[in-house]
């Protein structure tokens, strides 16, 4: 019997150490940008107690049905190039907390890898909540026999997010997962009233620990209102805002993703 | 007397904010030492636990409960005025354990914490539910990172958009305090990076002020409540 991860060609992990540096907010970008150069994509939305996949894709309403070979992802929109799985939509009220312990979110969890009936993708793309706990650890034993590409590490600049993002880089040197590269977000904002640039969250971190590790660096992520703005809407922020300060990062990153899977795969 | 007590165990980030990176945990025969900031301020963290700064706690949730009453049970605090408690996103094994093993000393509350957009106070209904569920009451919440002030012209933008009307929206609808507002202020990362204290560092700062309001009014709720509990006695 075919799993329903055998016409995935590529996974990757999306990790952080630290909490809140837009591990989900990288995740969809890169999705969007792959779908842009016309790839298909999923995500597999891990974080069972803080799922942000599906608001960001606008689907927050849409409920999860059922197929022969187990539950069918959550289509974006009609192209159905991007499609999600999350425990988001498989509460019954928003506002529910899941307020579970580890063995019961490691259930869900292999179900989540198991079952979902992702058909052909090029990319699955698992976003994690932050830390190196039940979640991580089921993940990656889960995924292991597929072989997953690597993982892309979020980090903002300051040195107390950076201090999370080594524990991380530890995490997948024991675990065995490949470090794809390290992402620095939130690094500098411009405000848009004068132009000045105002490195809020520090500067450097991200590209310091890269150095230092021996690990790629696939960019700065500004600080981009619009994209924050995007993502509280649903919206697709790479259709719509070429021209915003986040946009050619965001572009780069998927572009060594890309570039890099031959490399990677074999 | 105050406690800090850090049961992020995957991400442990108060010792570098307290500049206390590098300290190591002391037993004696009365338990575990906290590491004391000041006299008056001591703090305890797995932070201390750990020889390098890239060792990471790859653990399942059983062990981090674990660690999480040896650290209530075994840790000398002496007399304390405030416990407080650092806990890592989530509604899991770490916030299920700490109300549990804390409920026969009494807990006064919970501060929560969101950023002022959607995508953070979804998750942030969620952990009230959570204090509703395990009866733990919600003191407040403290929108951070509300509005941005540019250093040179002076306009504000809203990095975080308040898109759904922002923490202040949120409480009216769930009928919890709103605590207070601390905006974005690049002092303060740096302040944390280097372990000194912001409120030292930069007195001045609106962030400061906010800070300092938001703690007043914890105080005076505590105070408040305490004055009921003895009342009730």
């Amino acid at each position: 019997e075919r799993s329903n991860l055998a016409g995935v060609r590529h996974i990757l992990l999306v990790l952080s150490g630290k909490g809140g540096v837009g591990k989900s907010t990288i995740s969809t970008q890169l999705a969007l940008v792959l779908r842009h150069s016309g790839k298909k994509v999923g995500i597999l939305d891990v974080d069972l107690c803080g799922p942000s996949i599906p608001r960001m894709f606008r689907v927050q309403d849409n409920n999860v049905h059922q197929c022969d070979s187990g539950w069918v992802p959550v289509f974006v929109d009609q192209d159905k190039s991007i499609s999600l799985m999350s425990i988001g939509f498989l509460l019954e009220k928003p506002d529910d907390a899941v307020v579970w312990r580890g063995p019961k979110k490691n259930a869900l969890i292999k179900q989540f890898v198991a079952d979902v009936a992702w058909g052909d993708l090029d990319f699955l793309i698992v976003d994690t909540p932050p830390g190196t706990s039940d979640e991580h650890i089921s993940t990656v034993e889960a995924l292991r026999p597929y072989k997953p590409l690597g993982a892309i590490l979020v980090t903002t600049p300051q040195a107390v997010a950076v201090g999370d993002v080594r524990r991380e880089l530890t995490f997948c040197k024991k675990t065995g997962l490949r470090v794809l590269g390290i992402v620095e977000n939130m690094s500098g904002f411009v405000c848009p009233h004068c132009s000045e640039c105002t490195n809020i969250f520090s500067k450097g971190g991200g590209e310091e620990l890269a150095k230092h590790t021996g690990v790629p660096f696939l960019g700065c992520v500004p600080l981009d209102p619009q994209l924050s703005q995007s993502l509280e809407e649903g919206r697709d922020f790479i259709q719509e805002f070429p021209k915003s300060s986040a946009f050619p990062a965001l572009v780069h990153i998927a572009q060594q993703i890309s570039d890099g899977t031959s490399q990677w795969s074999s | 007397q105050v406690a800090l007590l850090d049961i992020d165990i995957c991400g442990p980030s108060i010792p570098k904010m307290m500049g206390l990176e590098g300290e190591q945990v002391h037993q004696s025969g009365s338990g575990w030492s906290p590491v004391y900031v000041e006299e008056n301020l001591g703090v305890m963290s797995v932070g201390f636990l750990l020889s390098s700064p890239d060792d990471a706690v790859i653990w399942r949730g059983p062990k981090k409960n674990g660690l999480i009453k040896q650290f209530l049970r075994d840790v000398d605090w002496g007399e304390i005025d405030y416990l407080i408690v650092d806990t890592p996103p989530g509604t899991s094994d770490e916030h299920l354990s700490i109300v549990q093993y804390l409920s026969a000393a009494h807990i006064d509350g919970a501060v929560i914490i969101t950023t002022p957009q959607e995508v953070s106070l979804q998750d942030v209904r969620k952990e009230i539910n959570f204090c509703h569920k395990v009866k733990l009451p919600v003191i407040g919440v403290v929108e951070n990172m509300s509005g941005f002030v540019c250093p040179k012209c002076k306009n504000e933008s809203q990095i975080f958009p308040p898109t759904t009307g922002g923490a202040e929206k949120m409480c009216q609808n769930l009928n919890v305090s709103l605590l207070g507002k601390v905006p974005l202020d690049p002092q303060i990362g740096k302040s944390c990076d280097k372990g000194q204290s912001f409120l030292s560092e930069a007195p001045d700062s609106p962030a400061t002020l906010s800070y300092r309001n938001i703690i007043q009014r914890i105080q005076e709720y505590c105070d408040q409540h305490h004055f009921q509990k003895e009342k009730i006695i």
